[in-house]
């Protein structure tokens, strides 16, 4: 559903850009797609408002001065407004000069992800050289402490919960860090919401009594519209002083992200990448800029691809297109290689352009079709395997048979074949995989 | 004690920092709309029903009754019709699906019926603990096994004991993962077929648990559980806070999926069914 709208954004920047000059109703036009496309990604309807606001004031620049390319211009405009309201790239924790300890301090709503982001971040600044002290605070919830009790002893991090309620406990876990050389407190406070007065002020005690160098809020990144008055709720009753978002994993676009932002100020130091407990990564505003316009995030693409795609394979890939002598066998090889890549439609994601491709197919769809195809190519020798050239009639029968398909899926599968050479082609162009969907828009049954 | 349309009513009124509009303010009611989580087409839709008929003046019944339109078709409450009836809440995580099952757990329980829970999040840390808890609260048995055991074998454990024990309804409590996650939907795939053992009709119920803070991404997750699994219900939570779970509305309208409660408090008794009725007129 989302696609589709980002693609109208895609076609209004197009529109703008063909026509070569700029109209005050044109911008206006571009500036409501904008607005729809924001709301979508739940950016709160006020702080959607109040930039699309912004954004059609800078573009009246360009009636004056009509750029060469409005279409790009506009949209470069709106990411850079975008990216300057996420803030900057990940300030780090804020330890402490005074103290033998810092103090950080997780809240936020029920289910947001605090304890699993607290052993999180337990684990990263153990990396990092640090001594962190996991502290459960939660005495509300069932099995609150067992849960971060587990999350402790799987990294091998020292959890504390002594005392039958969350004051207690979070101000016996100073006496105990000092005395067992701990420096780094992570307070895993119960979820509440931000109108429980009673709830706010405990976690209002909590504060005074640790007096935390880091007061985090952690959110959901599927959040929606309300997460704009939480967060400032959140932030006037104990003085936030930065942002996680977890759960970024998912499909969500993250708008959540603009909205506190907007509401706090407060940096945005981690997103939650994972559910195992080394994906926490640091906050990339620009690219939290184009998931947010459904322009998909090429530089987290192009890292997944770094880590899954072996250089020297892609490299002899291209020389072969140009060569052409392209063969059955390394198209193979290509598909698996997505695969290592994860999720097919997550990856579909993270293209421009290619989102679309992504509700069409499903992973199951994509691993059944990957299976047949391959069935198929291993029926063929290896002569035909490296020359697709000569794969004719009998041979086509005798590939049908091998694989226990018809041969009209031999043809389907020569034709897939012949288009992703084209789009491999156009790849090296553009340096671009948009064409992968293509791919796969041809089914075998 | 207030009663929960005022419940759901006075968290609205705080977002709307006590604002009352009397006149019809196309520009206004969007934004509450908005506000709460509508979509921009429903919102759309629901303006354009009231500045055509002759609605203008009563603008605030005719947004109530285009809202009740949409969600009576989904107000069904569970019929059980089957013993032991068997119900899998599946959501992502974070969602509420233990504290919900521990609720209904202690309804039923009140209501004489004999519970089985089974366990079947063997994937998040203390989330057996967790249910433990809740089943010593409603008096229910538990189906369990070690962290890291295969879910449909706890599932099955769970159906298959009730079955000879003659025990009314089991309810699963799946794993709390990411609709995107691929394991985990072939893992509920695989359960529900296991399941399929004991009964062929069952799981008698499908439940997806959504957490009525979240934003449109709801949707997608419906969506996708739904084409996985077949949904029969849904339960909203949380709509104690400030949020209003107007994605419900989208639900209703493109997936038809029965809303079956929901939930708006810690407390046992926080769980309610779904009325269309109470729950349109708390919205606006």
């Amino acid at each position: 559903m989302f696609s589709k709208l980002s693609d109208k954004l895609v076609e209004t920047f197009k529109r703008l850009s063909k026509r070569g000059k700029l109209t005050k109703s044109e911008i206006h036009e571009a500036t409501r797609q904008l607005r729809r496309i924001l709301l979508d990604a739940d950016v709160n309807y006020k702080v959607a408002k109040q930039f699309c606001k912004t954004v059609e004031q800078k573009a009246q620049a360009f009636l004056e001065n009509p750029p060469l390319d409005p279409g790009k211009v506009f949209k470069n405009l709106v990411q850079n407004e975008l990216t300057i309201l996420l803030g900057t790239t990940a300030l780090p924790i804020n330890f402490s000069s005074k103290r033998s300890f810092t103090v950080i301090l997780l809240a936020g709503l029920q289910g947001s992800g605090k304890t699993t982001t607290a052993a999180k971040i337990a684990n990263l600044l153990r990396s990092r050289g640090r001594k962190p002290l996991l502290v459960a605070c939660d005495t509300y919830r069932p099995a609150a402490t067992q849960q971060l009790e587990i999350l402790a002893s799987k990294i091998d991090v020292p959890c504390f919960k002594e005392g039958d309620n969350p004051l207690r406990r979070a101000k016996n876990s100073l006496k105990f860090a000092s005395s067992h050389g701990l420096d780094v407190i992570i307070l895993d406070t119960a979820g509440r919401l931000s109108i429980d007065e009673q709830l706010m002020d405990e976690l209002n005690k909590i504060k005074a009594e640790t007096e935390p160098e880091e007061s985090i809020f952690v959110a959901d990144s599927m959040a929606g519209q309300q997460i704009l008055s939480v967060a400032d709720q959140f932030n006037k009753s104990i003085g936030l002083t930065g942002a996680i978002l977890t759960k970024m994993d998912g499909d969500a676009r993250g708008g959540a992200a603009l909205s506190i932002r907007e509401a706090t100020s407060v940096p945005i130091k981690f997103i939650g990448t994972g559910e195992s407990i080394e994906q926490i990564e640091e906050f990339h505003p620009d690219r939290i800029s184009s998931r947010i316009l459904g322009e998909g995030d090429l530089l987290s693409l192009a890292e997944k691809a770094s880590s899954a795609i072996d250089a020297k394979e892609a490299k002899k890939t291209i020389k072969k297109l140009e060569k052409s002598s392209f063969g059955f066998d390394d198209f193979l090889k290509q598909l698996e290689m997505i695969n290592k890549m994860g999720s097919f439609s997550g990856i579909l994601k993270m293209i421009p352009g290619a989102s679309k491709f992504a509700s069409q197919i499903s992973e199951e769809d994509y691993n059944k079709q990957l299976k047949t195809i391959k069935s198929m190519i291993q029926s063929m020798t290896p002569e035909e395997r490296k020359n697709w050239k000569i794969i004719k009639g009998s041979r086509k029968r005798r590939i049908a048979l091998g694989s226990g398909r018809k041969v009209e899926d031999v043809n389907r599968l020569l034709k897939q074949f012949k288009e992703s050479m084209k789009i491999m082609g156009n790849m090296k162009k553009q340096r671009g995989i948009g064409g992968l969907g293509r791919m796969f828009s041809g089914k075998f049954n | 004690m207030k009663s929960l349309i005022e419940r759901l009513k006075s968290g609205l009124l705080k977002t709307r920092a006590g604002i009352e509009i009397e006149k019809f303010d196309p520009d206004l009611l969007e934004e509450r709309l908005l506000a709460a989580d509508f979509g921009l087409q429903a919102t759309e839709q629901i303006i354009e029903s009231i500045e055509k008929g002759r609605g203008r003046e009563n603008w605030k019944e005719t947004a109530r009754q285009t809202i009740y339109d949409i969600l009576k078709t989904v107000e069904k409450p569970i019929r059980y019709y089957k013993s032991p009836f068997i119900m899998m809440f599946v959501g992502i995580n974070g969602g509420g699906k233990t504290t919900t099952i521990g609720k209904l757990a202690y309804q039923y329980n009140q209501a004489g019926k004999s519970v089985i829970l089974a366990a079947a999040d063997t994937y998040r840390a203390a989330a057996t603990g967790q249910l433990e808890i809740w089943a010593k609260r409603s008096d229910a048995k538990i189906v369990k096994q070690p962290e890291g055991s295969d879910p449909a074998s706890v599932a099955f454990d769970a159906c298959s004991s009730a079955k000879a024990k003659g025990v009314d309804i089991v309810m699963i409590d799946t794993a709390g993962r990411l609709h995107t996650n691929d394991n985990l939907i072939r893992q509920l795939i695989k359960m529900k077929r296991v399941i399929k053992k004991i009964d062929q009709d069952a799981p008698h119920e499908i439940i997806l648990v959504i957490d009525s803070t979240l934003g449109r991404n709801s949707l997608v997750q419906a969506e996708q559980f739904n084409n996985a699994l077949g949904l029969t219900g849904i339960v909203l939570t949380k709509l104690d806070g400030s949020s209003k779970g107007g994605i419900v509305i989208d639900i209703a309208k493109e997936l038809k999926i029965p809303v079956r409660y929901i939930g708006f408090g810690e407390k046992v008794e926080d769980l309610k069914p779904f009325d269309a009725r109470e729950f349109s007129s708390a919205l606006i």
